[in-house]
């Protein structure tokens, strides 16, 4: 490894602690890739793809553990299903390289709390990736409070959510490729979060889009999972399209792309509100809206619940699609200069929090419920870093990993049970209904109780994680609608302080739906009576502690997360823990942006006030809940084969607003049509095979004579003019030779 | 002492030219490029009097690969007469386009 430090890094205060193994941070998942991709194509190579413990596509493994709803193929007249020949080894070397991972980021921790204040951050170069000519880009790491964070929240979810897929995918063929995916994108998410430079952390965010293609299609053999993951590569596309044109801005403009010179730079060049500068912030919002999936392009999220249930939780809800945010944080000096582009931000985190959350009202798949919830809580994210309020943004995102990992977790055991139970009596139900399930409390305890606490969580019931955060953001953006940078600027023509008024009040309507969908998903799952059917019944039961471990863990954190930020109000009426720390650890990377964003100094807000907003917040979730249990009546669902078709505004909600088919209609069939037939048939065979017809003979042309009357001709007189160059006398190519260097001699000699 | 080692040089080089232009045996036309290799020789070999001892050095490797041409074409021209019983390069037009 080449360790060259950069210049600050010498003299910097993390230098010569366990920092100085941050490269290893990366190294140990790319390593676990190598190792488990290996055994994938070894096990291919040498036994085959029909050898039963690695066919990819045979039908019964599939259908033992997909928990996709149309995978239950055929084959259930076998019940003992062969696991994968190198399962053991890849159950050792996938969590064991994430949890090594973790422990290092641990210390890495330790070493930056025991330095003290840091204010330049940590950066490790290893050579120059790009040196052409004013473009100097490095290949190196940064390691400040911010990518600390999210180090730690990637690492440490990541390893929960590794030792949950031991269990869950305990059966699955491809066992070892889908531990060498899941190292991968560990990797590539240590490199968006750690890189120096944009680009760096492009590769990174391009890497993720890869694995979670290759995720999302893990089962590619069933065409609707394959198509899936192409529907989030290409909506990804338009984003980094996005983030490649900010980038190209920034280099223009700036002349620089590593974080600290873009912001130093920014700080001097951009003046205020500038154009430039919100057009730069605009664009890299596409590609968070891409990335994160915000309106317009959220699309994808919901159908990338196709793969597995711990690659939704790990890709699709805790950490990559929260890199939209994430880089945000990243470029908060930025977009505290653009303050049209942060209230854009925050306008389309709001839309995306209500239009989603509508939507997780009425859906059945308990995947889709907490697809959608997924949206909507990264709208709140949005909010909060586009209010300029990082810390909030970020804070939610930590606690939104913990108890929306535990959700999707949750539900995989619940998969688990019903596919199990389903399998048994090959039954070919759909194991992700909620209209199927009902009662689940009897049969998974553990689970049971886990998922009210995430749910509790998500709703934002005091004291659990999600209240805390969800607060913070709700309250900054109610603080933050006058006196800042947001008087000066418009949406659409909209004055900046109503507009967001607006987005608070939308923010609330969301977190009350929020509170009462996932309280219908509990009462449908787990409430009420059993409608599993009366022979599976019997086959329901927890799954095992290699899957029940990491909830249990990740409900400790559901429940506790909020004290990484306690509010100071709080603190100081019931003493319970440190006040801010998280706003404290954050201070040196986002704390100038945060004063900047409002006007200068910092704003004091009447406790009174925070009060209300509080108040207002626990009475909207509690109301949601209460709204939940009084209308839903769980004993009179009917299993989803009985079920009747909805109507109304309930048919439009179920079908999300028909968006998927009016982008179908509005740019999908377009496009097919016009490559079809503008591009297909009359470019390429009208244009293009019509003009080749004049120079290529055709292959047919002597079997029909007269079809192409042309056919070949203009080739074949220049192919005869060349062929009369060659004599095949030597002495003819040496006169040529000669002729011609007497010319070129002559030329030279005579030239002055 | 140059300019007439050069001159001799150039003279040299001329012949094997012409040689190589008009005649038609292949070991004669063979036999007229090693004589414009060592007219090169010779020049390098002047030159190193005036400008150091690199041109000398120069000479070995030429030397060299005139070498290992000479072994390599004079293979070619015997494979070449045992296939076609004649080394006259008019009869030999295989590539002719």
């Amino acid at each position: 490894m080449l360790l060259q430090h950069a210049a600050t890094a010498g003299a910097h205060p993390l230098s010569g602690t366990a920092a100085d193994y941050l490269w290893l941070l990366p190294l140990l998942p790319l390593l676990g890739f190598v190792a488990n991709g290996l055994l994938a194509m070894l096990s291919v190579v040498k036994f085959g793809p029909k050898d039963p413990s690695a066919s990819h596509g045979d039908d019964h493994g599939h259908a033992a553990h997909a928990d996709d709803a149309h995978a239950h193929g055929g084959g259930h007249d076998d019940h003992a299903v062969v696991r994968h020949r190198f399962a053991s080894l890849a159950s050792i070397i996938g969590p064991g390289v994430l949890a090594l991972s973790f422990f290092l980021a641990v210390a890495i921790f330790m070493a930056m709390r025991g330095a003290g204040e840091i204010h330049v951050p940590f950066i490790q170069k290893y050579f120059s990736w790009m040196p052409v000519g004013d473009l100097q880009i490095d290949a190196a790491f940064q390691l400040d409070q911010l990518s600390m964070v999210m180090v730690l929240i990637i690492t440490g979810v990541g390893t929960l959510i590794h030792i949950f897929s031991v269990g869950y995918m305990q059966d699955d063929p491809g066992y070892p490729r889908f531990f060498a995916y899941l190292n991968l994108f560990v990797f590539f998410m240590l490199l968006l979060v750690l890189g120096s430079s944009y680009p760096l952390m492009f590769v990174g965010w391009e890497g993720v889009g890869l694995c979670s293609y290759l995720l999302i299609g893990f089962w590619f053999s069933e065409k609707a999972n394959a198509d899936a993951g192409k529907k989030a590569f290409i909506v990804n596309r338009i984003g980094d399209f996005g983030f490649l044109v900010a980038m190209f801005m920034l280099f223009a403009n700036l002349g620089a792309l590593d974080f600290v010179g873009v912001n130093a730079a920014a700080l001097s060049n951009f003046t205020m509100g500038s154009t430039l500068v919100t057009v730069i912030c605009l664009f890299l919002f596409l590609g968070c809206a891409g990335k994160s999936a915000q309106i317009p392009l959220y699309v994808w999220l919901p159908d990338a619940m196709a793969g597995p249930t711990p690659v939704s939780a790990l890709i699709h809800a805790a950490t990559m699609v929260t890199a939209g945010v994430y880089l945000i944080a990243r470029s908060n000096v930025l977009f505290s200069l653009a303050p049209a582009a942060s209230l854009t931000v925050v306008v389309i985190g709001a839309l995306t929090a209500f239009f989603a959350a509508t939507i997780g009202l009425k859906q059945w798949d308990i995947k889709k419920v907490l697809a959608y919830s997924t949206v909507s809580q990264l709208g709140y994210m949005f909010m909060g870093v586009g209010s300029g309020a990082y810390v909030a943004g970020v804070f939610h995102l930590m606690t939104h990993a913990f108890f929306k990992a535990l959700l999707f977790l949750g539900s995989g055991s619940v998969i688990y049970a019903m596919h199990k139970a389903y399998h048994h009596t090959g039954n070919h139900e759909d194991a992700q209904d909620m209209r199927n399930m009902g009662g689940l409390k009897k049969y998974l305890p553990i689970t049971w109780a886990l998922m009210w606490a995430s749910t509790l969580a998500i709703a934002g019931i005091p004291p659990f994680a999600g209240f805390f955060s969800k607060d913070e953001i709700l309250a900054a953006v109610h603080n933050r609608h006058s006196g800042t940078l947001f008087d000066t600027v418009t949406f659409l023509g909209i004055p900046g302080p109503f507009v967001m008024l607006v987005c608070y009040t939308l923010g609330l309507a969301a977190a009350f739906m929020t509170a009462v969908y996932m309280t219908r998903m509990m009462l449908y799952t787990f409430h009420g009576p059993n409608r599993t059917g009366d022979k599976e019944r019997e086959h329901l039961a927890e799954a095992p502690w290699v899957m029940t471990g990491p909830l249990v863990v990740l409900g400790v954190l559901s429940v506790f997360g909020g004290w990484f930020n306690l509010p100071k109000l709080i603190v100081e009426l019931i003493p319970i823990g440190p006040v801010a720390s998280l706003e404290h650890w954050l201070e040196p990377v986002v704390g100038a942006s945060e004063i900047r964003m409002q006007g200068g100094a910092v704003r004091e807000v009447a406790h009174s006030t925070e009060w209300v907003l509080i108040g207002v917040a626990i009475v909207i979730a509690v109301a949601g809940i209460g709204l939940a249990f009084a209308r839903l009546k769980p004993a009179k669902l009917v299993p989803a084969n009985e079920a009747l078709p909805e109507h109304g505004i309930e048919k439009v909600l179920a079908n999300k607003y028909y968006v998927d088919e009016a982008y179908d209609e509005i740019i999908v069939d377009p496009v097919v049509a016009t490559s079809r037939n503008l591009l297909w048939r009359g470019i390429d065979v009208g244009l293009i095979d019509g003009f080749t017809r004049l120079f290529i003979q055709s292959k047919d042309q002597d079997s029909t004579p007269g079809k192409v009357p042309m056919g070949g001709l203009l080739p074949r007189a220049v192919g005869w003019i060349g062929s009369q160059m060659q004599s095949g006398q030597v002495g003819t190519y040496a006169w040529v030779l000669v002729v011609g260097m007497l010319l070129v001699l002559g030329a030279f000699t005579f030239r002055s | 002492m140059l300019a007439e080692s050069l001159f001799f040089s150039a003279v040299l080089f001329t012949i094997g030219v012409v040689g190589v232009l008009t005649r038609r045996n292949a070991i004669i036309v063979f036999m007229c490029v090693e004589l414009m290799l060592n007219a090169v020789n010779l020049t390098f070999v002047a030159f190193a009097q005036v400008y150091g001892v690199a041109g000398q050095i120069f000479v070995f490797f030429v030397m060299t690969v005139a070498a290992a041409e000479a072994a390599v074409g004079l293979a070619i021209i015997i494979a070449l007469f045992r296939h076609r019983q004649t080394v006259n390069l008019s009869n030999i037009n295989l590539l002719k386009g």
